[in-house]
């Protein structure tokens, strides 16, 4: 019997099999941010056991409320920052450098093919895009992480999720991926890694991926996964340049790391998407699923287009097309936060970021921001939010409010009309 | 170990997520302890109010896919706070069911048929695991219900040993 790439991850990585259903992992990167991090670092000083096992594999930013929004938020950020300075991890990323995390890190070349990785986020399930096993988990295990490198985990089960055909134009990674939570249900590929693979998976570039893969939480999955490619090796080339000849010899290595053919897995299931239309979701469940077509003239108060999904600079270009020359109905508020320094300087060169705002949008400094409202971009109650982020839970974006989750460009054109629309059809 | 018995929070719904149990504007605190307070805010259940049912309670008794979302601790804190250090599913999202093992709590999960009788004793139902012998009993309107259960001998040992963090700083 062959191994799945989270076998062989696991295999290459063990560090002690405490039970016959656990094993546990020495990790590669241990990643950190101001709000589920604090609460760790007090434990450690309180236990006196104030260390990290490696400060050059943690990797720390400040995203989810940054700057800081009021005084509880600035002890969670300088908790953070003095507990990364006193232990030496240099790869810290304050206010002028942070940006999303699930975005930053992947720009910074943090992420490689077969590597190991924890986050206090749930998010963190984007990275395995790289072909790397990188699971959300909460702050003990965060806690064990930087203080031993490691992190138990059940055996994995992985599901092999093939996306055939050819994607329409106008439809993207994040429709794909509503689709797939829709046809799964929130907890189909609960303590399952969701493999992703096909034609269409091979001819999206690693931003795609990434959407793809941060979604995997939405239907249970511990983490979404692609197979490194030359697209992978492409994108990480500046980081890993020094290690190999050429990148035909880094894409020879990752596919070492692919799942064997006769591998075992739990489902295989095909999804053709040549047909596929943009898809938004209409409750309080990223399952609850309907075309943009079902839910035309849904009313919007606000847009909200950024954060871990789909706030990297393809998706501001996939906006910023359908923004080009025309602006946000009356009424309507919209919202930009670029992912990362890098996304929002991108942006401005390549003039995204005037049209944005001559289309009215506010722009605010890379962050998780409206996400979980947490900081700004906070709804009212019976306000309606069309968003490019990953969670529609009842109160997500502020109490009472209601978001409809949806592609960059699908996004915009709510803001355009008013309403959820068919972008295609502006 | 901590307390694994008393009497029953029922939450009749699956896929209970973490932002219900604790939402996310509460995640700046810095302190366990102030947590306890918002448990449970944003679940809307017919009938349930969670000021009143929380403080009468030590174990939560619900359907599948118990905490999904988010990886926030907080949703397990938030619990071991109000004294609930025992939730009973059918399932339970991966991180959530994780994070209480390593709490040193119970995320105790039991076939469809078990949990459907445990919601057919009635209201007032009280419950006491016995973590060792893997079974729990269940007594309310008159009847119990004697079950067993299955606990990983990882999960056990993370119970015995207080979280782990314990088990970890000894062993590696």
């Amino acid at each position: 019997m062959g191994k799945t790439i989270t076998e062989k991850i696991f295999a290459s990585h063990q560090r002690d099999i405490p039970s016959e259903e656990n094993m546990v992992l020495d990790l590669d990167v241990v990643m950190c941010h101001e709000i589920t991090t604090p609460i760790a670092i007090n434990d450690l000083v309180e236990r006196n056991l104030d260390r990290v096992f490696d400060p050059d594999k943690i990797k720390v930013v400040i995203d989810h409320v940054t700057p800081s929004k009021d005084s509880k938020t600035a002890l969670q950020a300088k908790i953070l920052r003095d507990w990364a300075f006193r232990n030496s991890i240099t790869d810290f990323f304050d206010i002028g450098k942070n940006g999303v995390c699930h975005a930053l890190f992947p720009e910074k070349g943090f992420v490689r093919p077969g590597y190991t990785i924890i986050m206090g986020d749930s998010h963190t399930c984007t990275h395995g895009a790289f072909g790397a096993f990188a699971a959300g988990v909460g702050t003990t295990d965060l806690e064990v992480g930087i203080l031993k490198g490691v992190c138990s985990f059940r055996l994995p089960q992985s599901m092999k999720i093939n996306i055939e055909g050819t994607l329409p134009e106008g439809v993207f990674a994040k429709d794909v991926i509503l689709y797939i939570v829709k046809e799964l249900t929130v907890n189909g590929a609960t303590n399952k890694v969701m493999e992703f693979w096909g034609e269409v998976v091979d001819a999206m570039d690693m931003e795609s991926r990434m959407t793809l893969c941060n979604m995997a939480i939405e239907a249970g999955g511990t983490c979404g996964v692609c197979m490194p490619d030359r697209v992978t090796a492409e994108y990480l080339w500046p980081f890993i340049k020094d290690q190999y000849t050429t990148i035909d010899a880094a894409v020879a290595e990752f596919e070492t790391l692919h799942s064997d053919a006769d591998a075992d897995y739990t489902d295989e299931l095909t999804f053709n998407v040549s047909d596929l239309i943009p898809q938004a979701t209409y409750g309080f469940k990223p399952d609850e699923v309907k075309s943009v077509v079902e839910l035309e003239g849904t009313p919007v108060d606000q847009v909200y287009i950024g954060s871990c999904t789909n706030g990297r600079i393809s998706d501001l270009r996939e906006a910023a097309a359908v923004l080009k020359g025309k602006t946000l109905a009356v009424g309507v508020r919209g919202i930009l936060a670029p992912a990362t320094p890098l996304v929002y300087a991108t942006a401005m060169e390549e003039g995204l970021i005037k049209i944005f705002m001559d289309a009215g949008f506010c722009v605010t400094n890379p962050t998780c921001g409206a996400c979980l409202g947490m900081s700004n971009g906070v709804l009212a109650k019976g306000e309606v939010c069309a968003s490019t982020t990953n969670r529609n839970f009842n109160g997500r974006m502020g109490k009472g409010g209601m978001v409809h989750l949806m592609s960059p460009r699908s996004a915009a054109a709510a803001g355009i009309k008013g309403c959820i629309t068919d972008h295609r059809e502006l | 170990m901590k307390n694994f018995s008393g009497s029953v929070l029922f939450l009749d719904r699956s896929d209970i997520n973490t932002d219900e149990i604790i939402p996310a504007k509460y995640l700046t605190e810095n302190s366990k302890i102030d947590l306890g307070p918002f448990v449970l805010e944003d679940l809307k259940l017919e009938g349930f109010d969670p000021q009143r049912d929380v403080a009468k309670a030590q174990v939560i008794v619900t359907r599948n896919n118990f905490g999904c979302g988010s990886s926030r601790e907080h949703a397990v804190w938030v619990f071991e706070v109000n004294d609930i250090n025992v939730v009973i599913a059918e399932g339970f999202a991966r991180i959530f069911r994780q994070n209480m093992f390593n709490c040193g709590m119970l995320a105790i999960e039991l076939p469809a048929p078990d949990i459907d009788a445990i919601f057919a004793l009635g209201t007032d139902v009280a419950i006491a695991v016995d973590v060792e012998n893997e079974k729990l009993s269940a007594a309310g309107g008159g009847n119990t219900l004697e079950l067993s259960l299955h606990l990983n001998s990882f999960d056990k040992d993370l119970v015995r040993a207080g979280g782990w963090l314990a088990y970890a700083d000894q062993k590696y």
